[in-house]
């Protein structure tokens, strides 16, 4: 295999860069359907009526009993079957995410929801707002300000377990790097590599949200 | 303008509320005092519907309240309501706090709600704290802002939750001085409260609860000078006599 090449990484890094947007692409897809979800989730599981209440926690609590490769899985062999054609690795692999990830969403939205004072709604509805407008105008920016660093942190889990597409063959980073390491037999480069780019986005993320964190506590 | 008619109201089996009934005139203020527990609270939130009730009725304005075809947030939006904590919404200017529900209720215009705010500040002394917010003003000046924020709406009714209670003492005066003037101003008033000097200088007639039972419903000098249940005496008597 030979010393360290840094030459390897230079040729490599068109390539890897298509992976990282794949990456980046599903990151912010699972992200955003997963938090669209979430608070829909959150809000039935909040809801006065059970039959919501128990469909939300039913959901909840099944979607976070199973690992996240088994749904890629399934969703790559299932949604072809239901649309009745193939809709590609990428396409099942967001539609598993969102819903994975609406799961925990769900729960994060729902604690950040419960935070806020009832009387705060108490006041709402005295105005004349209705339950809708007192979530929409009162509950949810004071809910998403206490849950934000939160939801961060579950954003930045998002971005690492992207890489588990790599079952379904799906080009992200870590497959882009792991197929040019193979070609070129340099895997202990390329290995290297997509462990520091990982770490230099997660860990700048996170001292990003304590500081965040520090700066919105009241 | 506000009647109560064999109200009563219920947790699972306990009765919060035992067969309350009463009328509010336009203009009058009425006092409701009694201990804790007693029920003062739940009464007045069940005249905005903010409680709901098993039993009895109560209107405002002709309107019932516990009848499910009433639009319960239009009526809201036509009495105000102060609270104990003052409830502000701590993401908002105080003048965002007062045109929230002018905006999205009555649906002014951004400019006439702001106008409307700021007019009102000036009248509970505090425009120049229009932009700031609720957790950089004391406890007075919160409270000050909420009835602020419930004139807005130009209300017909007010209801007052212990306005003064989560106060620290020498702020209280700053909150009644604003009710007695908007007593003064002719406002219907129901006011939940252990302010005992207010309500003897404000109030045309008390209400005494106890057990979730109206027990006394008097005109102010009757009540301070005679009441005429035992309970009320007494609790009368450990209220003023320190």
């Amino acid at each position: 295999m030979g010393a360290f090449d840094f030459n390897v990484i230079v040729k490599a890094l068109p390539l890897l860069w298509e992976g990282m947007q794949v990456t980046l692409l599903l990151t912010a897809l699972g992200i955003l359907g997963g938090i669209a979800l979430g608070i829909v989730l959150a809000v039935m599981r909040l809801s006065r009526s059970r039959l919501f209440r128990n469909l939300a926690g039913a959901y909840v609590d099944l979607l976070r009993s199973l690992p996240l490769v088994l749904l890629i899985f399934w969703f790559y062999f299932l949604v072809p079957i239901a649309v009745g054609h193939p809709v590609g690795g990428f396409y099942s692999a967001v539609i598993g995410f969102i819903l994975f990830e609406a799961a925990y969403f769900c729960e994060i939205i729902r604690s950040g929801i419960e935070g806020v004072r009832r009387g705060q709604v108490m006041a709402g509805l005295a105005s004349g707002l209705t339950q809708a407008q007192c979530m929409r105008f009162i509950i949810l920016p004071q809910a998403f300000r206490a849950m934000l660093p939160v939801l961060l942190m579950q954003s930045i889990n998002v971005f690492k377990s992207t890489s588990l597409v790599y079952v379904i063959g799906l080009r992200d980073f870590l497959t882009a790097a792991d197929l040019i390491g193979g070609r070129d037999n340099r895997l202990t480069e390329m290995y290297l590599l997509v462990a520091v780019v990982f770490f230099v986005i997660c860990w700048t993320a996170s001292q990003a949200v304590g500081l965040l964190q520090r700066r919105i506590a009241p | 303008m506000i009647t109560l008619e064999h109200l009563s109201k219920w947790y699972g089996s306990t009765q919060v509320l035992d067969d309350c009934s009463t009328q509010i005139e336009k203009g009058e203020v009425v006092v409701i005092c009694g201990p804790s527990g007693s029920g003062k609270s739940t009464l007045i939130k069940c005249v905005n519907g903010l409680e709901p009730f098993q039993k009895g009725t109560i209107s405002v304005d002709g309107i019932s309240v516990g009848d499910p075809a009433t639009n319960l947030p239009k009526l809201r939006s036509r009495i105000g309501m102060v609270f104990q904590s003052f409830e502000l919404y701590p993401h908002m200017s105080v003048v965002g706090n007062i045109c929230l529900a002018q905006l999205h209720v009555l649906k002014r215009s951004e400019d006439a709600a702001r106008a409307r705010a700021l007019e009102l500040l000036d009248r509970v002394g505090l425009r120049s704290h229009a932009d700031r917010f609720p957790s950089t003003l004391s406890g007075g000046q919160q409270q000050r802002v909420a009835i602020a924020r419930a004139l807005a709406l130009d209300p017909i009714a007010m209801l007052f939750d212990e306005p003064t209670s989560a106060l620290d003492p020498e702020m209280i005066n700053e909150v009644l001085d604003v009710m007695t003037e908007l007593a003064k101003d002719g406002m219907t008033m129901v006011v939940v409260t252990h302010e005992m000097g207010f309500a003897r200088r404000v109030a045309d007639r008390v209400l005494f609860m106890d057990a979730g039972a109206i027990v006394e419903d008097a005109k102010t000098a009757a009540f301070f000078d005679k009441p005429v249940s035992e309970r009320a005496a007494r609790f009368l008597s450990k209220i003023l006599h320190h």
